[in-house]
């Protein structure tokens, strides 16, 4: 392999407990922490381990998002990516949009490889390296937990409902990262100031000709209704007899 | 169970809108890469790893402590892994010179990961902090052989570093020193004592250990103008770099203690061992002295970096724990909700969040006094380093000490179980007061020497900054009452320093009797300032560029104002009242 494209998102932080705008049209971002993504900074470790190995020469990573973004690519270029590219917009694409303008920069870069994570935390969507693929028209393997190399092809175990599958992908090739794919390391500092230093370069969408208006209206956003106290029964009878009032049964 | 988070959030909130950091090494030609944006990311990173990796080892290692076998110091377990890995990724080398592998970052830098490292594990801390300190005075004294041999590895953290100065007679007063310098005939010497309180004096964390002994020479002058100081490693080291026969240094004895359990402090005995002189003949204290400012840093951050891990875990618990009701309320309150919880939380953020920003204001000077190529410039920011370095060791140390407290008291039984870790804190914090200099010498050296340093020019400076801070809020009707507050702070202040430098209370007897209050008096009053400055820079600020925004700036500032800064009028009349009191009874009636 020559290149591997590494597409990250910027997620607000796992540790942090989301808060609904009062008006609830979405999550409350403004003073929150913002992190990479777990699911892409898995994929980004895996990019640099086959790098590492001698499997590829050159690591791009890639986020669609606002000027904070950088933050992110900056930590990925720290773990070993060679170069970044951000596509700058305040708009929070759908999917679909991310998709298609990750389908223009491959055209750009002509990567081997696409791995990204297999779900963003904050959407859960679970989409967009799916429908890369398919836009591609690319062999794709998703929710991988070991990749390896195999000659000119790529074996990867999938985690799948029924246990584990285990795909034999030619290149080019898009990969989605699971959970126990790796655990991505802990930067070195020389390397976090040897980051600043690498190319980082700013576009926005109308570049690839893609419009990134959103198809989907969000018509609400409540947190989970609150936890309400249990009732106790006094036999298994009582039980059934609630059950079917309560239309359950 | 409790957790760590390295508060970076605030630490960019003080470089970027309190201090305009990025303006400030703009102007030095060695630090123009030290923007904002690299800060941000190194400090990230070392808060991931001081949280993943090092709080988890921060219990057990206090619960496990080291021990001693067959002459060999043995570190809890996971210390030599965390080591390992620390010293990989480079952290070790942060602000050491990059002619011997360094990153060169800045002491601003330096002090806030400290920081970290001394929340998130302070036993651990001390190996890095102590090498690093070693490698400050090799660098500042030693000849260019002996640097080229110690520093690439000490700095890489494949060796690390020990200072031996006390003894068992000689501890505040170094110059009652016994431990012996010989010299032999290939121009190294033989050095010869017993040290006692040497932390990190041995373990099984690196191949080698580098200690600085203070010894005297067989013509010294008496007291602390007769000692050197001597270069002596653990195994002797051949040219090519590589450790080899030992060298007659062997431990004694582990000193039992009430915290640090996971720092091997040792009994050293230097039997006759090989060493090297640093610096020259005689000026050994002096040698040690120049690297002083940042070894008291170092331990004024440990002080406020327990304070800051107790902080956390015992608001967590506040949020969480239902016990009573606030007045009015229909079911159990969250015990954060009651006043005198609030007050006890409130206290420990209004000294930690003040802390920090002492030590940076006090780090950007001791920067500019490193790097910036106006020598004006450079000896305006010595002075002032000068003056407030005792200040920050003290006050640092015995507020974070009184924050440890207050922090285990809000957990209430709990705070006492080792479990929950908030007593840990407690027995952890008491040694910052004492070490490195106790907190009555740092006050000694504030009021006998540092006062009138320079012609009290450094002390007129400060006041002069804290005057600027007052002139520059009083448009901004928010701010009215603290600044009244920090005015009158002032006042008093300049009132006591004025009869201690020149008026009723300057004899070296009252001066000494004053010193600790003064130290207090000081301290709340700097605090006040930057209380104000950092209100004023949260209100015009109102949302920092990357959106974050620390909470409540001008809350806790007010809270600082009202019910802490009036401390500063019972230290002043504490003061005024003289020290006839204190020394009426002789030492017979005790």
């Amino acid at each position: 392999m020559k290149t591997i494209l590494v597409p990250v998102k910027m997620v607000l932080d796992a540790n942090v407990r989301p808060r609904v705008r009062a008006d609830e049209t979405g999550v409350d971002l403004t003073g929150m922490r913002l992190s990479i993504n777990p699911f892409c900074e898995i994929a980004v470790e895996e990019a640099v381990r086959l790098k590492e190995a001698g499997h590829a020469e050159d690591i791009v990573v890639v986020s669609i998002g606002p000027a904070k973004a950088q933050d992110t690519l900056r930590q990925a270029l720290a773990m070993g990516a060679d170069r970044a590219l951000h596509i700058q917009t305040d708009d929070s694409p759908e999917p679909l949009a991310i998709a298609k303008l990750l389908r223009a920069v491959v055209e750009q870069e002509k990567p081997d490889l696409v791995i990204l994570g297999k779900q963003a935390v904050d959407d859960d969507c679970n989409q967009t390296g799916q429908m890369l693929a398919s836009l591609l028209d690319w062999p794709q393997a998703t929710f991988a937990s070991t990749v390896s190399v195999d000659g000119d092809r790529l074996r990867v175990t999938r985690e799948i409902d029924a246990g584990l599958q285990i795909l034999s992908l030619p290149l080019p090739a898009v990969i989605t990262t699971d959970l126990r794919l790796n655990e991505p390391r802990h930067c070195a500092l020389p390397n976090i100031m040897k980051a600043r230093k690498k190319p980082l370069t700013v576009t926005s969408p109308s570049d690839y000709g893609v419009d990134t208006t959103r198809r989907l209206t969000i018509l609400s956003v409540r947190p989970p209704a609150g936890r309400k106290a249990g009732i106790r029964v006094s036999s298994a009878a009582e039980l059934v007899g609630d059950l079917r009032q309560a239309g359950v049964l | 169970m409790p957790s760590y988070k390295a508060p970076v959030e605030d630490m960019m909130f003080l470089l970027r809108d309190v201090f305009r950091s990025d303006a400030v090494f703009a102007e030095m030609p060695a630090q123009t890469d030290t923007d904002c944006d690299t800060i941000e990311s190194v400090l990230e990173e070392a808060g991931r790893f001081c949280s993943e990796i090092l709080y988890p080892l921060n219990m057990t290692g206090d619960i496990e402590g080291c021990r001693l076998e067959n002459g060999k110091v043995i570190t809890p377990k996971g210390f030599a892994e965390a080591y390992k890995a620390f010293s990989e990724a480079g952290w070790g080398g942060l602000s050491a010179s990059p002619d011997y592998g360094g990153q060169g970052l800045p002491r601003t830098v330096q002090i806030l990961v400290d920081e970290m490292l001394s929340a998130s594990n302070l036993s651990f801390g001390l190996f890095p902090g102590l090498t690093r300190g070693a490698c400050e005075t090799i660098e500042a004294h030693a000849t260019e052989d002996l640097k080229n041999l110690y520093l690439p590895k000490m700095i890489a953290g494949i060796w690390t570093g020990a200072m031996a100065l006390t003894e068992s007679n000689a501890g505040s007063d170094l110059g009652l020193l016994k431990t012996s310098a010989k010299p032999r005939d290939d121009g190294s010497f033989t050095v010869t004592g017993t040290k006692i309180f040497i932390s990190s004096g041995d373990h099984d964390m690196a191949e080698n250990v580098i200690h600085l002994v203070l010894a005297r020479l067989p013509d010294a002058p008496a007291g602390t103008k007769g000692i050197s100081l001597f270069l002596c490693p653990k195994f002797l080291v051949s040219e090519e770099g590589t450790p080899g026969a030992p060298n007659n240094i062997s431990v004694g004895a582990l000193e039992h203690k009430m915290g640090i359990h996971a720092q091997p402090t040792c009994v050293m005995n230097y039997d006759g061992c090989q060493g090297w002189l640093v610096g020259a003949p005689h000026r050994g204290l002096a040698a040690m002295f120049t690297m002083m400012n940042a070894e008291r840093l170092f331990v004024g951050v440990q002080g406020l970096g327990v304070a800051d891990a107790s902080y956390q875990t015992a608001t967590t618990y506040a949020r969480e724990r239902l016990q009573g009701r606030t007045p009015g309320a229909t079911v159990t309150s969250p015990i954060i909700d009651h006043p005198d919880v609030r007050r006890m939380l409130l206290s420990m953020r209004a000294f930690t969040e003040a802390g920090r920003a002492l030590t940076l204001f006090t780090a950007l000077e001791m920067d500019r006094e490193k790097f910036h190529p106006d020598p004006e410039i450079r000896r305006a920011a010595t002075g002032l380093v000068a003056l407030l370095t005792p200040v920050i060791k003290a006050a640092l140390t015995d507020f974070g000490f009184e924050a440890t407290v207050l922090g285990q008291q809000v957990l209430g039984g709990h705070g006492y179980i080792r479990e929950w870790g908030q007593e840990q804190f407690v027995r952890d914090a008491r040694i910052a007061m004492i070490y490195e200099g106790t907190n009555g010498i740092q006050a000694q050296d504030l009021v006998l020497r540092k006062l009138t340093l320079d012609d009290g020019q450094p002390v007129v400076r400060l006041f002069g900054l804290i005057r600027k801070t007052l002139d520059e809020a009083e448009p901004v009707p928010a701010l009215a009452s603290v600044r009244h507050a920090v005015q009158n702070a002032l006042t008093h202040l300049e009132n006591i320093t004025k009869r201690l430098t020149s008026g009723d209370l300057s004899s070296a007897e009252e001066r000494n009797a004053a010193a600790v209050d003064y130290l207090r008096l000081f301290a709340l009053t700097c605090f006040g300032w930057l209380w104000l400055r950092m209100a004023h820079a949260q209100t015009e600020a109102g949302t920092s560029e990357n959106g974050t925004q620390p909470a409540g700036k001008l809350a806790t500032a007010q809270f600082f104002a009202d019910r802490i800064l009036p401390q500063t009028a019972s230290l002043a009349a504490q003061i005024g009242a003289g020290n006839a009191s204190v020394m009426a009874p002789d030492a017979g009636q005790f």
